[in-house]
């Protein structure tokens, strides 16, 4: 096989790929702010039972929680994923463990909001949840973008990852013509591939960054 | 009619009292200031009056209407509604302005009315506009609170309090984060109000200004009213031990 032949089969995955990333990035954003206003809470309970969460997820390897969502429906009830399936489950892995760095993420952010602007916004008659959407939020994105960034380009290269359930996205693949052509070539060209897509993430992020530094 | 009635407020902090049994009542017009240093319990007197505190003992009522209870010599708050409806009759300036960061000086102050008072768009930016000019702002309505200097920043915060329409506005040591040459143009915009009757409570360090600007005086040691009265009387001839000492590390 040609070097053109094989960078041509393993961006057919590309899409793939990007599915996963735009996929775990949609879920995993929004359910990690929930998980962190839940880690946050003053119940006790559900503070406590959103740590345990925390540390699971982020004390074990990814690899095994996407075996544990793809397969353990078939050790819990004999249920065996169907190939359609195989998407569904490694976003719900990706999501759920992403949504647990991210919640972090939007903790410490939120924390580190100084309490004047909650008492601003509380004399002037905002509700909670209005001071949280319209004067807390806001800062805590500008704050957080810089770890975010971090965890996004992660993201770009965990999701090869994917190969573990041999969903057929562009590593993958590239696995597969190294294996059946015994080369070393489409490894070369999967590092090139997520080179080339974090420095589009950097650049995006970037981008997303100047256009918040209207303020300080 | 009373604006702000307080009455046998208490207050401790884990156990340490940090206000007992103190009353205040402001009328209509009225401009109270409140000295004493610090650690007096001032901040927590204004922070109890402005609901960001709750008090243990006592009761509050703006325009009559009772925010706190006193049951049995503890507090009882009203409902939510009620409470709504008494922060609608106050506004605080802070100490060190608590400014929104993200918004322009002109959204500082409109978003408030316009998201919580739900008032006409074209009232409130005229109402806001007009508030800059005084505040001698009127060129910086697009610069955001870091472009601007401490003073024009705390000038802001009072056009936002003010935007809301309160019938009383708690100032907590208004110029105690400037550079003294910036304190100046903030005691002018409150000399200001003071002459257009806002009825106004104000925590200061500033002595000669509460003297020439306040009806009523008040001076707070270790969260007791120690002293209070007519300003010239208590600032320039104290009668209380703790009051003379106070002030006469001001001179
Ligand atoms: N949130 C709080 N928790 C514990 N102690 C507090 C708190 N706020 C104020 N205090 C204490 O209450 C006392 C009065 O404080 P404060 O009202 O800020 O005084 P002032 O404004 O007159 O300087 C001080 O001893 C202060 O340490
Ligand atoms: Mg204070």
């Amino acid at each position: 096989m040609t070097l053109t032949g094989m960078i041509l089969k393993m961006s057919e995955g590309l899409g793939r790929t990007c599915a996963i990333f735009f996929l775990t990035l949609l879920f995993s954003l929004p359910l990690g702010l929930v998980v962190a206003l839940l880690r946050m809470s003053k119940n006790r309970v559900v503070q406590a039972v959103t740590k345990v969460y925390i540390s699971i997820l982020r004390g074990t390897p990814l690899m095994l929680q996407l075996i544990a969502v793809a397969y353990g429906p078939f050790y819990l009830f004999g249920y065996t994923l169907l190939v359609k399936q195989k998407l569904l489950a490694i976003i719900i892995a990706f999501a759920l463990n992403y949504a647990a760095y991210f919640a972090e993420i939007y903790r410490g952010g939120i924390e580190s909001m100084p309490v004047g602007q909650y008492e601003a916004a509380h004399v002037l008659g905002y509700s909670k949840g209005q001071t949280f959407m319209r004067i807390i939020l806001p800062q805590v994105v500008k704050r957080i973008l810089p770890s975010v960034t971090n965890e996004v380009i992660t993201l770009v290269k965990d999701t090869s990852m994917a190969f573990t359930l041999a969903y057929m996205e562009m590593f993958s693949i590239g696995k597969q013509i190294a294996n059946s052509q015994s080369s070393f070539m489409p490894f070369v060209i999967a590092g090139g591939f997520y080179y080339l897509m974090n420095s589009v993430v950097a650049f995006a992020m970037s981008r997303c960054e100047k256009a918040l530094g209207y303020y300080r | 009619m009373n604006i702000l009635e307080i009455k046998h407020c208490r207050k401790s902090f884990d156990g340490v009292q940090v206000l007992s049994d103190i009353s205040l009542t402001v009328s209509e017009g009225q401009v109270v200031s409140i000295i004493g240093p610090s650690g007096s319990g001032k901040s927590t007197l204004l922070r109890c009056a402005t609901l960001l505190e709750t008090m243990d003992g006592g009761s509050l009522a703006y325009l009559g209407k009772f925010a706190v209870r006193d049951e049995g010599g503890k507090s009882v708050y009203a409902s939510h509604a009620e409470l709504k409806q008494a922060r609608a009759c106050f506004g605080l300036v802070f100490q060190n302005f608590n400014l929104f960061p993200h918004y322009t000086v002109l959204k500082n102050i409109t978003a408030a009315p316009l998201l919580i008072q739900k008032r006409e768009k074209a009232e409130v930016l005229q109402t806001a506009r007009d508030l800059l000019s005084k505040m001698g702002l009127a060129d910086r309505e697009d610069a955001y609170p870091y472009q601007l200097s401490g003073g024009q920043q705390q000038r802001v915060s009072i056009a936002r309090a003010l935007a809301m329409r309160p019938k009383i506005l708690f100032f907590d040591e208004p110029t105690s984060a400037l550079d003294p040459e910036l304190t100046g143009e903030i005691l002018k915009v409150i000399r200001a109000l003071a002459a257009e009757h806002m009825t106004m409570v104000i925590v200061t360090h500033e002595m000669a200004f509460a003297r020439d600007v306040s009806d009523h005086v008040i001076f707070m040691d270790g969260g007791v009213i120690v002293e209070q009265g007519n300003p010239k009387d208590i600032i320039n001839n104290p009668s209380h031990e703790r009051t003379i000492q106070f002030l006469s590390r001001f001179n």
